[in-house]
C-alpha cells in the first residue's frame, strides 16, 4: 500500500517552477514547464500496467515524448529544466529500450513485483532437458577435439532449440494475456508462471548462444 | 576590457556555428535564411587543412600557410593531430611509425608534441584550429561567435569526445553538443524529405572510419546503429603509396630517405596528388623533385587498387555488424550517403554499392557535407529549426570492472543516447571510506581487452561494517555521448562525494589552466590592438592639429590658447610609445578639448566658404 501512495505521490507533484498543486506529471498543467520525471517505464509512457504492449503505439508514444523532452530543445533554457529534461530523456530511451521488447519488459514488472528473477548463470538443468543438454554437451566435446562429424548434428541441435524458443515465446504470449486479464489477487500466480517460463527461455537461449560461440571460433 | 564586457542580454540571438573538425581539413558552417552555408576565409577558402605550426616566437600559424612548414620547419609543425586525440602514449606506438609526431617526455596520461621548443597536448593543438575557424566566422558574419556545435566521428569513445570539447573549450568556445559525423551528413541531406525510411551513412575520412544505420520518421533521425574504426582513413592509403615510394626512392637513389622530414613531407603530398588524380583518370605520373633530383612513376587505377583493397574491405566488416545490431538485411536499406573525402575513390563506391545493393548519393561535397549538417544541428539548438530531430546512439558498450577484471556491462553499444544505468555499491570491508569504481568501454569481457574510461572514487563514506553502506550509482551518456557520473547514499539521502580520475586525457585543472592561458593570451592580444588603435588615433589627431596651424582660425586663437594646444600635444608625445592606451586615449581627449575653438572657427570659416560658393578642401 505504501509503494502506491508513493507512485501517486510521484506521478502528481506540486510544480517547482509555478508553484501550482499536484500540477504536474512530465510537464505541469497549468505553466507547461518540465518536471523531474518518474522513474517508473509505465507511468512514463502512460500505459497500464500490462504485460502485452502493442509495439506501434509504443513507438509513437516513444517519438511524440522525444520530440518534447530532448536535451537539443532545452539549449537555452534556465540550468534545472536543462537537467530535468536530461534525467527525463534518460529514463525515456531506458524505458522504451526495455518495453519493446517482450522479455526485458516481463523482466522489468517481475523485478517491479518484487520477484528475484534467476541469475543469468543459472546452471541447473532443466529436468525435461537433461537428455538433450547431454548430448549437446558431448557433440561440443567432439568439436573441441576436432571431430568435423559432428557438425552436422549440432547444427540439427540448434535448429531444435531455436524452434524451442519460438515455442516459448508463443506461450509467454499467451501468459501475457492471461496475466493482464487476471483480477489482481490472482496476478502474482500468473507471474510466477511468466517466470519459469523466462528461466527455461533463458536456459536454452544460453544453450544456443554457446553452439554459436564454438561454430564462430571454429570457422575462425 | 571594454571589449569582453559587452552585454549579450539578448543571449536568444547568439548565433551557434557548426564546425566540422577534420583529421586532414577543418570548416565552419552557419545557417543562411536559405539553409546551411560554409563559412569561406578572406581568401575565399572554404577549408582550413588541419596543419598546425609553431612560429619561433611562439605564434600560431595555421591551415594553408602551414602546408608549406610542414617541408620548411617539419620539427615545429603537425598535421593530423585528430589522430591522437583522447589517447594514450601505448595506444599510438603504430601510428608513431607512420606519422612524424615527436612525442615528449611525461606524456602517460595524456600526449605531449614537442613543437620546436615547447610541447602541446592534441587539445590545445585542436584548438588552434578551431580558433582559426572562429577569427574566419567572426570576420565573415561580422559578430562575435562563443557557442559552437563540434562533429565527431561516431566511433569515438569518451576520452576522443572528452578531448574534443576540451579543444573547444581551450579555443574560446562553448561547445553546445558534439555531434556524430554520419549523423551530422544525413541531417544536412535533408533526407527526411521522405518521410520513412532506412539511411546508411558511409563516412571514410582522413583518419577514421565510421558506418551510421538510421530511420528516418517524420523529421526524426534514429540512430539503429553504429560502428567503425577510428583509425582507419584516406591517411592510410597515403602512407601506403609513401612506403612504397620511398623503398623505391631508395633503390634508384641509392639513399633511404625515411628519417628526413623534408623529404618525407614532399613525397607525401606528390603521392597525395597522384591518389587523388586516380579518381578523375586511369593513370598518373608520381612526379617528385627533391634537391636536384627527380623520381617519376607511372601509377595505374588497377595497381593503385591492388595495393588498397585490404583498406577498403576493412571497412566492410564493421558496415555488416552495423546492418546486424539493427537487425537489417542489406535489401532493406533505402538509401546509401557517401561522406568524406575517400569516398572520391571509385573503388570505395563500388565496395558500398555492392555491399548495400543501392547507388550512394554523393551529390553534396563529400568535404562540405559534415560541416553544414553541424549548422542544421545548431539551428535545431537554437530553436530555428524544430521539425528535425536527432536521436543518437552511443557507439561502444560501458561497464564497471568486477571480481577477477571481468567487465559488467551497464549500458549497451547501439542505446539512444542519453541513457543511462544504476548501480548499488557497497564496502567490503568494515570502516572503508572509500569505493573505486573502474569504469571501461568496449565490447570484450575482459577489462584487460577495454579501453580504460576512468576511476570513480567514493568518497568521505560514512565507516560502518562491511555490507552494510549502501551507495546508488547513476551512470548517465548524455547527449554528447560523453559519461556523467553522480552517487547517492542510499541511508541518508545525500548526494555522495564522487572524484573522477581520467585514464586518458586532461583532467579538469588542467583544461582550466589552459583556458586561462588562452584568456589571457587574448586578453594580451586585445590590449595590443587597443594600444594600435590609439595610436592611429593619436597620428590622426596630431597630422589635423599640424595642418590647422596654417589656416586662418589658427591666427584667431589667444596666446594662451595656443600654448595650451602645444602643450596638450607635447602631453600626448610624451605618452605615445607608452603601451598604455587607455592613457593615450585620455591625452588625446585632452587634446581634443584644447582644440575644441579651434575646430569651431574652422568649420564657421567652411561653412561660411560654402555659402560664398566657393569650393572649399
Amino acid at each position: 500500500m505504501r509503494n502506491v501512495i508513493f507512485r501517486l505521490m510521484a506521478h502528481l507533484h506540486d510544480c517547482w517552477h509555478c508553484g501550482a498543486k499536484d500540477a504536474a506529471s512530465l510537464f505541469c498543467r497549468y505553466c507547461n514547464t518540465i518536471q523531474a520525471p518518474t522513474p517508473d517505464y509505465y507511468e512514463f509512457f502512460d500505459l497500464p500496467r500490462r504485460l502485452a504492449v502493442n509495439p506501434e503505439d509504443l513507438k509513437s508514444r516513444f517519438y511524440t515524448l522525444s520530440r518534447l523532452l530532448h536535451p537539443d530543445r532545452y539549449t537555452r533554457r534556465s540550468e534545472q529544466e536543462r537537467r530535468f529534461s536530461l534525467e527525463a530523456s534518460s529514463i525515456l530511451n531506458d524505458a522504451y529500450r526495455v518495453l519493446k521488447d517482450p522479455i526485458q519488459r516481463a523482466e522489468y514488472v517481475l523485478r517491479q513485483e518484487g520477484f528475484p528473477i534467476g541469475d543469468q548463470r543459472n546452471k541447473d538443468v532443466p529436468p525435461e532437458l537433461l537428455e538433450e543438454v547431454f548430448e549437446l554437451n558431448m557433440a561440443l566435446d567432439e568439436l573441441r577435439g576436432g571431430d568435423l562429424d559432428v557438425l552436422p548434428q549440432l547444427d540439427a541441435m540448434r535448429r531444435r532449440f531455436l524452434d524451442m524458443l519460438a515455442e516459448i515465446d508463443r506461450s509467454l504470449e499467451a501468459l501475457f494475456a492471461r496475466h493482464d486479464a487476471a483480477p489482481p489477487e490472482e496476478r502474482k500466480e500468473a507471474l510466477a508462471a511468466v517466470r519459469s517460463m523466462l528461466n527455461r527461455r533463458r536456459y536454452i537461449s544460453n544453450l544456443v548462444q554457446e553452439v554459436d560461440k564454438q561454430l564462430t571460433a571454429r570457422n575462425a | 576590457m571594454s571589449t569582453f564586457q559587452i552585454d549579450f542580454s539578448s543571449t536568444q540571438k547568439r548565433r551557434i556555428i557548426g564546425i566540422d573538425l577534420g583529421t586532414t581539413n577543418s570548416l565552419a558552417a552557419f545557417m543562411d535564411l536559405t539553409g546551411p552555408e560554409i563559412i569561406p576565409g578572406p581568401d575565399g577558402s572554404r577549408m582550413v587543412p588541419s596543419i598546425v605550426s609553431v612560429a619561433a616566437d611562439g605564434s600560431f600559424v595555421v591551415g594553408e600557410p602551414a602546408r608549406r612548414l610542414l617541408i620548411d620547419s617539419p620539427d615545429r609543425t603537425v598535421y593530423s593531430v585528430k589522430r591522437l586525440m583522447g589517447r594514450g602514449r601505448e595506444d599510438v606506438a603504430e601510428e608513431l611509425k607512420l606519422f612524424p609526431f615527436r612525442i615528449a617526455e611525461g606524456s602517460e596520461q595524456v600526449i605531449r608534441l614537442q613543437l620546436g621548443e615547447r610541447t602541446f597536448t592534441p587539445p590545445e593543438v585542436s584548438a588552434q584550429i578551431l580558433k582559426e575557424l572562429k577569427r574566419r566566422a567572426e570576420q565573415y558574419l561580422g559578430e562575435e561567435i562563443t557557442q559552437a556545435v563540434i562533429t565527431v566521428p561516431a566511433y569515438f569513445n569518451d576520452a576522443q569526445r572528452q578531448a574534443t570539447r576540451d579543444a573547444g573549450r581551450i579555443a574560446g568556445l562553448e561547445v553546445l553538443r558534439l555531434v556524430n559525423e554520419p549523423t551530422a551528413a544525413s541531417l544536412a541531406y535533408g533526407l527526411d524529405k521522405r518521410r520513412e525510411g532506412i539511411v546508411a551513412v558511409y563516412d571514410l575520412g582522413g583518419g577514421t572510419f565510421d558506418i551510421s544505420i538510421l530511420r528516418l520518421h517524420e523529421g526524426i533521425f534514429e540512430v539503429l546503429a553504429t560502428n567503425g574504426d577510428t583509425h582507419l582513413g584516406g591517411d592510410d592509403i597515403d602512407n601506403r603509396l609513401l612506403a612504397i615510394a620511398l623503398e623505391d626512392i631508395a633503390s634508384e637513389w641509392g639513399e633511404d630517405l625515411s628519417h628526413n622530414g623534408e623529404a618525407v613531407q614532399t613525397i607525401r603530398q606528390a603521392v597525395i596528388r597522384a591518389k587523388e588524380e586516380l579518381s578523375f583518370q586511369p593513370a598518373t605520373v608520381i612526379d617528385i623533385e627533391y634537391r636536384g633530383r627527380r623520381y617519376q612513376r607511372e601509377l595505374r587505377r588497377e595497381l593503385f587498387e591492388n595495393l588498397i583493397r585490404d583498406i577498403v574491405d576493412r571497412t566492410l566488416g564493421p558496415c555488416r555488424q552495423a546492418l546486424r545490431d539493427a537487425g537489417l538485411e542489406p535489401e532493406q536499406i533505402d538509401e546509401v550517403v557517401l561522406v568524406g573525402g575517400s569516398t572520391r575513390i571509385p573503388m570505395v563506391r563500388r565496395a558500398v554499392e555492392a555491399l548495400f545493393k543501392a547507388k550512394p548519393h554523393s551529390e553534396l561535397n563529400p568535404d562540405e557535407v559534415v560541416a553544414l549538417g553541424a549548422a542544421v544541428q545548431a539551428a535545431i539548438l537554437s530553436g530555428d529549426v524544430q521539425d528535425k530531430l536527432l536521436l543518437d546512439v552511443t557507439p561502444l558498450s560501458l561497464g564497471i570492472e568486477t571480481m577477477g577484471g571481468v567487465v559488467s556491462k551497464l549500458i549497451h553499444r547501439n542505446s539512444t543516447i542519453p541513457a543511462s544505468a544504476t548501480e548499488i555499491f557497497t564496502t567490503s570491508v568494515d570502516g572503508q571510506r572509500n569505493v573505486l569504481i573502474h569504469v571501461v568501454q568496449g565490447e570484450r569481457e575482459l577489462v584487460k581487452d577495454c579501453r580504460s574510461l576512468a576511476r570513480f572514487d567514493l568518497k568521505d563514506i560514512e565507516p560502518m561494517p562491511a555490507g552494510m553502506a549502501r551507495i546508488e550509482v547513476r551512470f548517465l551518456i548524455d547527449a554528447n555521448g560523453i559519461l556523467n557520473v553522480t552517487a547517492r547514499d542510499l541511508r541518508s539521502g545525500k548526494e555522495q562525494s564522487v572524484e573522477v580520475k581520467p585514464s586518458y586525457g586532461l583532467t579538469e585543472e588542467q583544461v582550466e589552466a589552459m583556458i586561462r592561458e588562452s584568456y589571457e593570451k587574448a586578453e594580451e592580444d586585445l590590449r595590443e590592438r587597443q594600444v594600435r588603435e590609439a595610436r592611429v588615433e593619436a597620428d590622426n589627431i596630431l597630422a589635423a592639429v599640424e595642418k590647422a596651424r596654417s589656416s586662418d582660425a589658427w591666427l584667431d586663437l589667444t596666446e594662451e590658447e595656443r600654448a595650451a594646444i602645444d602643450a596638450a600635444i607635447n602631453e600626448l608625445q610624451m605618452v605615445y610609445h607608452a603601451g598604455d592606451y587607455l592613457l593615450i586615449r585620455d591625452r588625446i581627449e585632452k587634446l581634443d578639448a584644447a582644440t575644441r575653438r579651434l575646430a569651431e572657427t574652422m568649420m564657421n570659416t567652411a561653412v561660411r566658404e560654402a555659402l560664398k560658393g566657393t569650393k572649399i578642401e
